[in-house]
């Protein structure tokens, strides 16, 4: 099958080839309507005020989101991204000031007085994010819905979806990972695995925000669960943290910073490993199909799209991986802290 | 908007939607799910368990039933051969019993044919001792004059008893 499609596409990419070279030389004619590969990239990967789908022809089509701000002189005030655009470009821009705020070209909030503020705007990010969790509410909650109907029975439906996923994260990656007292943090980590996996999957769709691959996002799950650990380490932890058993006194020294530092590396991981992995994913299929609009020709396109189709497999792959890692890698922390162990002959 | 620099407003809607769906789910999803799912688990694990019982039950009694059976089968055996040796003694007693009647049979006949051998002698004794004295006696009445007339009489006589 797949060498089928291969000998397939080789055979159309050559005989495409002979129109490469016309395909070039009209592409050179519409060099000034042609995009900067990286603001297009950067554009769909970064967070924006407006939700930008597509373009038919001039017209833009987008979503206007609104814009939330509170500032301690003016309270909290709300507008609409079209406020501070061009109607007809969909550009922000600092000469389209309202109110007394703009929105910069780098779609970046700010103050003409210059005073302070927080940007609190719904955002094409959080409104991914309420869709994410308006389908991992439905998915679950339907789910829950079937015990509710017909008690301990056989799944169906969405349950019969929901429920392998549960128990392969509290039996494979909760309870191997923290121990015997994994019960309490299976739900966090229920809700951590769907809100990342449906997050990334959903961000693979054509015209998705990209979530999960939001620092901010990654940053946020990331202190929760540094919340969680630490909150949960039990003395063994403590001790290990600030009196590592085995360590001659002088070397405490030394170790201790380690170790401190050493709590916050851990979430830290956590927030850029899942950032970079599901953000590279979107560089690389975005990347792909920029090619198209760079060379402009039939070759490029098939080819790209090839590739595009294959990136997206494995990015299928890695938006599951991902959520399982972040997954496991919280369990692991919290196992680590709520381990008890005797540490008498360990070190 | 930067690529790695959080901005706060999607820190906060981040933040607050997470932790609104967090403590939804835990209400209404994973709390009902988990019980649910380790109910049925626990519910599975007895039925296996006591399928196991069954089964071994079940092994227990066909063991006991085949040891019932086999002493029935024992039993069966004992109480023909039991029989099958009242039933040959019996055939046996009856025969010595038969054959002892028919030995007493027998001699009661014996017997019975001696006395009545006895008393027919008896009684040929005494018809010979009569005839004998009727002989001489009728001898004597016949006044035997010569040898012939005698051997005629004797010989009449003998006839006479012939006929007899």
């Amino acid at each position: 099958m797949t060498r089928k499609f291969l000998s397939l596409s080789i055979l159309l990419s050559a005989f495409l080839l002979s129109f490469s070279s016309v395909s070039f030389a009209s592409g050179a004619d519409s060099e000034d309507g042609g995009e900067d590969p990286t603001g297009f990239i950067m554009h769909h990967i970064k967070d924006s005020h407006e939700w930008h789908f597509f373009n038919v022809g001039h017209t833009h089509v987008t979503l206007s989101l609104p814009v939330i701000v509170y500032s301690g002189d003016r309270g909290l005030e709300i507008f609409s991204s079209k406020d501070f655009q061009d109607h007809e470009t969909h550009a922000f821009g600092e000469e389209y000031a309202h109110e007394g705020y703009y929105i910069d070209s780098h779609d970046h909030m700010g103050r003409v007085d210059g005073a302070s503020f927080t940007d609190l705007s719904i955002t094409k990010n959080v409104v991914m994010m309420f869709l994410v969790i308006a389908v991992v509410l439905i998915l679950s909650l339907s789910a829950a819905g079937h015990y509710k109907k017909h008690g301990a029975i056989a799944p169906k439906g969405a349950a019969a979806i929901v429920e392998p996923i549960v128990i392969f994260v509290r039996d494979e990656i909760a309870h191997k990972a923290i121990g015997p007292k994994y019960k309490k943090f299976v739900p966090y980590l229920l809700t951590l695995f769907f809100f990342i996996w449906i997050g990334n999957l959903i961000g693979l769709l054509p015209g998705a925000a990209n979530l999960t691959g939001n620092i901010a996002v990654t940053a946020t799950l990331a202190v929760l669960t540094f919340i969680i650990v630490n909150v949960n380490g039990n003395k063994d932890y403590w001790k290990h943290v600030f009196m590592t058993p085995g360590v001659p006194i002088p070397l405490l020294l030394v170790i201790v910073p380690v170790e401190i530092i050493g709590l916050f590396t851990k979430p830290f991981a956590l927030m850029v490993r899942l950032f970079v992995a599901i953000t590279a994913g979107h560089i690389v299929i975005l990347a792909f199909i920029a090619l198209v609009f760079i060379f402009e020709s039939y070759t490029i396109g098939v080819v790209s799209t090839l590739m595009v189709t294959f990136i997206n497999m494995i990015e299928l792959l890695v938006a599951t991986i991902q959520a399982y890692v972040f997954t496991l890698f919280t369990a692991m922390y919290i196992g680590s802290a709520v381990a008890e162990h005797a540490h008498d002959e360990a070190h | 908007m930067d690529l790695i620099l959080p901005s706060s407003g999607l820190i906060f809607w981040q933040l607050f939607g997470f932790l609104a769906l967090l403590f939804i789910l835990i209400k209404f999803a994973w709390k009902p799910m988990l019980a649910a799912i380790e109910e049925r688990e626990t519910s599975i694990n007895n039925a296996l368990k006591a399928a196991e019982t069954a089964r071994n039950e079940m092994a227990n009694l066909k063991a006991e039933n085949e040891k019932l059976l086999a002493e029935a089968r024992l039993e069966r055996d004992t109480i023909l051969k039991k029989a099958q040796d009242a039933s040959v003694k019996m055939i046996d007693d009856a025969k010595a019993e038969a054959v002892k009647a028919g030995a007493l049979m027998i001699e009661n006949a014996k017997a019975v044919i001696e006395t009545e051998k006895k008393a027919a002698l008896a009684d040929v004794k005494s018809q010979v001792a009569s005839l004998s004295l009727d002989i001489t006696e009728k001898l004597l009445r016949a006044n035997l004059s010569d040898d012939k007339s005698q051997k005629d009489l004797v010989e009449g006589f003998i006839k006479e008893l012939k006929l007899n």
